[in-house]
């Protein structure tokens, strides 16, 4: 059998991670306020809307850029740097001395260049539209591998780039092109996951409010609250959770932490409605992915929901859930949007990052902000506002969806070799 | 408006849009890519800034004329006089 041939049955394992969440800027301060049912939302000015409830992240934007990069750049770009920088530190690669044309960096964005025109247009407005006005920096901000490319300058990385436009399914589909690209041998090294940028326009927010989707709760913390009976919509956030990954054996080869293996995926389609989702390709996703593990779905401990917070959407992915776990009496039911809003383009490679450390504390973090639970979203294993010590986790299944009927699910194993 | 301030226009400028630069001690006779980190979309900048802030209109065909503060003032300062 040839290399090649090699690599198409390799194990792909996550070797490090980087973050930034509106709870936490590490996995370690994340984690905690996950299980100390601690929330990120707060409100926010957006323009021409006032003050919303948003996921705001506060990460150190100088620690790996310059101020001038930090202007040309944009805010998806800085979150995409700071999280793959933290990937490769975390990762205990030797990464000055590291052949850079042997990775690759695959981001997930929900979308991207919104936040740059919406700029620009408000910009000329203040000269009467007068387009000599406009940026030659606009060009270079919009372009969709944006977020993927402000990495490869930072870092000197020149293997392939590009991001990945999946709507909010884009973390995990940052993921699994990583987990194809190394088992093709395209590269030795992947830094894949997901960004988002989102809060900064307006328009997504405008949108999902002409929608009857936005979030609004007096609490602005207790905004996102997915499965409680009086949810009423989204809390727009940014983000971002990039992965360094490597097929086992290069990883072992250098003696590298593991933190975890993706041992199967699937992405498929709708084929139905442009906003709503589809229980039933949802529930055939989950099924389609438990396959490609090889594993039986009482085999996992937790599944992270997509969950937003609509009315429609919450009661849609229970159904398809109960579906497929109905009867796995040890199968756990949870949600990260409850604390950090929704993340878009991040929102699925974040939520994974919370849940993984349950590989070592055997803690599941709940779904917080529950005050009456929709009887139509009750599951008998759905961990509410308090988190559920269990005697092991050794899978996840993360859910993430998306808007023109995209549906991803993600399965990671806790590593044994 | 004298040739001085027009220098120190152009020194608020690059303060903009190159603040890792330290731009305290500039030769005016120098050109100004020798003394600094800057590139040509820093120099698209400059101009882009003396439109906004100024109402000044550096043609493409005088970009040369940015090329140190000495030829910034020498350049600009008429173009401010005439405003």
């Amino acid at each position: 059998m040839n290399d090649r041939l090699f690599m198409q049955q390799s194990r792909i394992v996550i070797t490090g991670l980087g973050l930034t969440s509106p709870n936490g800027n590490t996995l370690e301060e994340y984690r905690k306020n996950l299980l100390d049912g601690v929330a990120g939302v707060q409100l926010m000015d957006i323009r021409y809307m006032g003050e919303q409830p948003a996921g705001v992240c506060d990460f150190d934007t100088k620690k790996y850029q310059t101020r001038k990069e930090l202007r040309v750049g944009t805010r998806a770009g800085s979150i995409a740097i700071y999280c793959a920088r933290e990937a490769i530190a975390n990762s205990g690669i030797d990464f000055e001395a590291y052949d850079k044309s042997r990775i690759g960096v695959y981001v997930g964005t929900t979308e991207h260049g919104n936040v740059e025109t919406e700029n620009e247009v408000y910009n000329i407005s203040k000269f009467e539209y007068d387009t000599r006005f406009w940026t030659h920096h606009h060009n270079p901000r919009t372009v969709a591998n944006n977020p993927a490319g402000e990495i490869t300058i930072n870092m000197g990385i020149t293997g392939p780039h590009y991001t990945i436009g999946a709507a909010c399914a884009a973390g995990n589909a940052g993921l699994v092109q990583a987990v194809q690209m190394l088992r093709l041998g395209e590269v030795d090294i992947a830094l894949a996951g997901g960004v988002s940028e989102s809060i900064q326009t307006f328009g997504i927010f405008a949108g999902f409010k002409s929608q009857g989707a936005l979030a609004t709760h007096e609490d602005v913390s207790k905004a996102s609250r997915p499965f409680d009976k009086n949810r009423n919509g989204i809390v727009v956030s940014e983000g971002g959770a990039i992965y360094t990954l490597e097929r086992l054996e290069d990883a072992e080869a250098r003696g590298a932490k593991i933190i975890a293996e993706i041992i199967g995926y699937r992405i498929n389609s709708d084929a139905s409605d442009y906003v709503l989702p589809n229980p039933e390709r949802q529930a055939e996703c989950m099924r389609a992915a438990l396959a490609n593990a090889g594993i039986e779905a009482s085999e996992v401990d937790i599944v992270n929901t997509h969950a937003t917070s609509t009315p429609q959407g919450d009661i849609q992915e229970i159904k398809a859930i109960a579906e497929v776990f109905g009867d796995c009496p040890t199968t756990y039911i949870n949600n990260t949007k409850s604390f950090i809003g929704h993340a878009m383009g991040a929102a699925g490679a974040l939520e994974l990052a919370g849940n993984l450390p349950s590989f070592q504390d055997n803690i599941i973090h709940p779904t917080i902000n529950v005050d009456e639970l929709d009887p139509e979203c009750a599951m008998p294993n759905l961990v509410i506002n308090e988190p559920r010590k269990v005697d092991a986790v050794k899978v996840i299944l993360n859910n993430s969806f998306g808007m023109l009927g995209i549906n991803s699910a993600l399965i990671v194993r806790k590593f044994e070799a | 408006m004298t040739e001085n301030e027009v220098k120190q226009i152009v020194i608020d400028i690059i303060n903009e849009i190159a603040p890792d630069e330290d731009t305290s001690d500039l030769k005016s006779e120098v050109a100004l890519r020798d003394q600094m980190d800057l590139d040509s979309m820093d120099f698209l900048d400059i101009v882009m800034e003396l439109r906004k802030q100024h109402g000044i209109e550096v043609p493409e065909a005088d970009y040369p004329e940015l090329a140190s503060l000495d030829s910034c003032a020498n350049y600009l300062t008429p173009k401010f006089n005439e405003k």
